[in-house]
C-alpha cells in the first residue's frame, strides 16, 4: 500500500466522519434551533394586525449596531400580557395540576402492574412486555376516542350503570377535568409500566429473600427493601408521563370542557382563533419553563445518586 | 433471578394481571364492537352490521387524506432512518467532534411538547416564506422521527464490537466497504425498527401536522380528529378499526422482519 493509498484513505474516512456528525445536526440546527430562535424572537414582538401578524422587534439582517438599537425596543408587551392575564395562570395552573394529577393515576395502576410482571414466570415476560408497550404503536387519537365514548352523558359506562340499577341520573364525566386526567394516565401507561418493570426485575432479589430470613413479613420486606429500590424507575416513569401531560393538546380538547385550561390549548388557541402570534410564542416560552424545571430536579437527583454511589 | 422467585405470582398476582391488562385493552376492543354496531347512535346496540364499512370507501375526502398520511409518513420515515442512521452512528462514536452538541440537539425534541415545536416550526416557515403543505409536514415529521431513530440506533451499535469494523479495514477495506459489508448489516435491524417507529410516529400524529399543514394538505389524523371534536359517529368506529387492524398488521410484520434479520445477522 502506498503512502497516496493511505492518505486517500484517511481523507475519506474523516469524509465520511464529518458527514455522519455533519448531515444531522445542519438538519437539527435548521428545522429545530432555528425555530425555536425565531419562536423566542416573536415572542419579543408586538401583535398587529396583518400578514404576519406581528411586528417584528429586532433583525440581524441589518447588521450589529442595527441590532443593539433594536435591543432597546424590544417589547416585553406579551410576556407583560401572558403574566398579567389570569387565563394564562389558570392555563399553567391547570397544566401543572391535570399532569400531577394524571401522573399519580397512571403510576397507581402502572406500579402492581409492572410488580405483577415482574414476578410473572419468566417466559410469560416477553409476551406480558409486548402486551404492555403495543397500545404505544397504536393510534393516540384512537385511544383517546374511546374515552369519549366511553364516559360521555349518555355513554357506555353510565349506560352501564343505568342498566344495572345503581344510578339514576348520568354521572357528570365527560367534559371535565377528571375526564382529561383519566385519558391522559391511559395514553401514557406504558410510559409509567416500562421503567417501573425495569428497575423491578433488575433488582437482586436475594435481598428480599434475606430480609425474609431475617424475620421480615412479604409486606415488610417489600416496603423496605424492594420498593425504595424501585424508586429510581418509578421517578423515570414520572417525568416521562408528567412532561408530555404538560404540553397535551388534544386529549384536553377532546375530553376536557371549556373550564379545562391548559398550556397546551392555550397555545394552539392563541395561535390558530386569536391569531396573536406573539402571545402564543410567550405561552410556548413559558411552557418550556414549566417542563425544564422538573427535568433539571431529576437531573440532579441522578447527579447525586451516582456520586453517593 | 432464580426458580423460587419465578413462582411467586400468586392469585392476587394474576388478578392483577388480568384488571391491568383489561384496563388497557378494553377500550381499544369497545371501539371494535361497536364499529359492527347497526344503530346510527354509537353507544346503543342496535344489532351487528358491517354497514359502515362501505360508507368509508366512498368518502373521497378520508381516503384522500389516508393517501397523503401515507406518503407523508414513507417519505418523513425514510428521511428520518437517513439522518437518524447517520445520527447514531455519529452519537455511538466516541471522542468524535461536535458529538455532545449532536447528543443535545437529539434529546431535546423528544422532551419538548409536540405543540411547541410545532409552533416554532411554522413561524420559521412563515419567516422563510416557504409554502406550506406536504413537504413542510415531512419535514416536520422527519425531525422528530430521526431523533428517535437515532437513539435506536446509538443503542444498536453499543453492542457490537468495534474491532470487527477495524479487523476489516486492517484488511484492506476501505471506510465504505467497511461500513456496507460489517456496519450497515450490524445495525440494519436498528434501521429497520427505527423506520418503523418513525412511520407510526408520522401516521400518528395530529399536533406537528397541523401546524406544518398548508390549505392543500390534510393528513388522516387531521381529518379524524376534526370530526372526534363534533362527537361520537359510528363511521370514526369503523375508520378506528381498520386502523388498529393494519397497525396490528405492520407490528406483526416487524416483529417477523426483524427475526428474519436477527438470524442473518449471525
Amino acid at each position: 500500500m502506498s503512502a497516496r493509498d493511505a492518505l486517500a484513505r484517511r481523507l475519506a474516512r474523516r469524509l465520511a466522519h464529518r458527514l455522519a456528525i455533519g448531515a444531522p445536526l445542519a438538519w437539527l440546527a435548521l428545522f429545530f434551533v432555528a425555530p425555536a430562535l425565531v419562536l423566542l424572537k416573536i415572542s419579543f414582538s408586538v401583535s398587529v394586525l396583518g400578514q404576519p401578524p406581528y411586528e417584528p422587534r429586532f433583525d440581524l439582517s441589518a447588521g450589529f449596531a442595527a441590532f443593539l438599537e433594536s435591543l432597546r425596543g424590544l417589547s416585553l408587551d406579551s410576556y407583560a400580557l401572558i403574566l398579567q392575564d389570569d387565563l394564562y395562570l389558570h392555563a399553567l395552573l391547570g397544566s401543572l395540576r391535570v399532569a400531577g394529577l394524571s401522573t399519580a393515576l397512571a403510576l397507581l395502576i402502572a406500579y402492581p402492574l409492572a410488580l405483577a410482571m415482574a414476578h410473572a414466570p419468566r417466559s410469560w415476560r416477553p409476551a406480558l412486555i409486548l402486551l404492555a408497550v403495543a397500545p404505544f404503536w397504536t393510534s393516540f387519537l384512537i385511544r383517546v376516542y374511546a374515552w369519549i365514548m366511553i364516559l360521555k352523558d349518555e355513554g357506555l359506562l353510565n349506560r352501564a350503570l343505568a342498566a344495572s340499577g345503581l344510578l339514576d341520573a348520568p354521572l357528570r364525566l365527560f367534559a371535565t377535568e377528571g375526564a382529561v386526567v383519566i385519558g391522559v394516565a391511559y395514553a401514557y401507561l406504558p410510559f409509567a409500566i416500562l421503567p417501573i418493570y425495569n428497575a423491578l426485575d433488575r433488582q437482586d432479589r436475594t435481598l428480599v429473600e434475606a430480609a425474609r430470613d431475617l424475620g421480615a413479613s412479604r409486606l415488610r420486606a417489600f416496603w423496605s427493601v424492594a420498593f425504595p429500590l424501585s424508586l429510581p424507575g418509578v421517578f423515570a416513569g414520572a417525568l416521562l408521563v408528567f412532561i408530555p401531560a404538560c404540553g397535551e393538546v388534544v386529549i384536553p380538547d377532546l375530553l376536557g370542557g371549556p373550564e379545562t385550561w391548559m398550556l397546551g390549548r392555550a397555545i394552539w388557541n392563541d395561535f390558530f382563533a386569536n391569531r396573536d402570534w406573539p402571545a402564543a410564542s410567550a405561552a410556548a416560552a413559558l411552557l418550556l419553563l414549566a417542563i425544564l424545571a422538573p427535568l433539571i430536579a431529576f437531573e440532579r437527583a441522578q447527579m447525586r445518586e451516582e456520586e453517593s454511589a | 433471578m432464580s426458580a423460587p422467585s419465578a413462582a411467586r405470582l400468586g392469585p392476587a398476582g394474576m388478578c392483577v394481571l388480568a384488571l391491568g391488562f383489561a384496563f388497557i385493552y378494553a377500550p381499544i376492543l369497545l371501539i371494535v364492537v361497536y364499529s359492527f354496531n347497526a344503530s346510527k347512535l354509537v353507544t346503543v346496540w342496535g344489532g351487528f352490521s358491517l354497514r359502515w364499512y362501505p360508507a368509508l370507501l366512498e368518502n373521497r375526502q378520508l381516503l384522500d387524506s389516508a393517501f397523503m398520511s401515507l406518503k407523508v409518513a414513507l417519505a418523513s420515515g425514510a428521511l428520518a432512518t437517513l439522518l437518524g442512521g447517520l445520527a447514531g452512528l455519529a452519537l455511538a462514536r466516541r471522542g468524535s467532534r461536535g458529538r455532545s452538541a449532536l447528543a443535545a440537539l437529539v434529546y431535546a425534541p423528544l422532551v419538548m411538547p409536540e405543540a411547541m415545536i410545532g409552533l416554532a416550526l411554522l413561524l420559521l416557515f412563515v419567516a422563510l416564506g416557504v409554502e406550506r403543505g406536504f413537504l413542510t409536514i415531512v419535514i416536520a415529521h422527519a425531525t422528530l422521527g430521526m431523533c428517535f431513530v437515532a437513539l435506536v440506533v446509538a443503542a444498536r451499535m453499543k453492542t457490537f464490537d468495534a474491532s470487527l469494523r477495524e479487523a476489516a479495514m486492517d484488511l484492506g477495506a476501505g471506510p465504505f466497504t467497511a461500513f456496507r459489508t460489517i456496519t450497515l448489516p450490524l445495525i440494519a435491524p436498528a434501521l429497520v425498527a427505527g423506520f418503523l417507529l418513525a412511520f407510526t410516529i408520522s401516521l400518528d400524529d395530529v399536533v406537528l401536522a397541523t401546524f406544518a399543514s398548508g390549505p392543500g394538505a390534510t393528513t388522516l389524523p387531521m381529518r379524524i380528529y376534526s370530526q372526534m371534536r363534533l362527537g361520537v359517529t359510528p363511521e370514526i368506529n369503523a375508520v378506528s378499526t381498520l386502523i388498529l387492524c393494519s397497525a396490528a398488521a405492520l407490528a406483526g410484520a416487524a416483529l417477523i422482519l426483524a427475526r428474519i434479520l436477527r438470524h442473518g445477522a449471525r
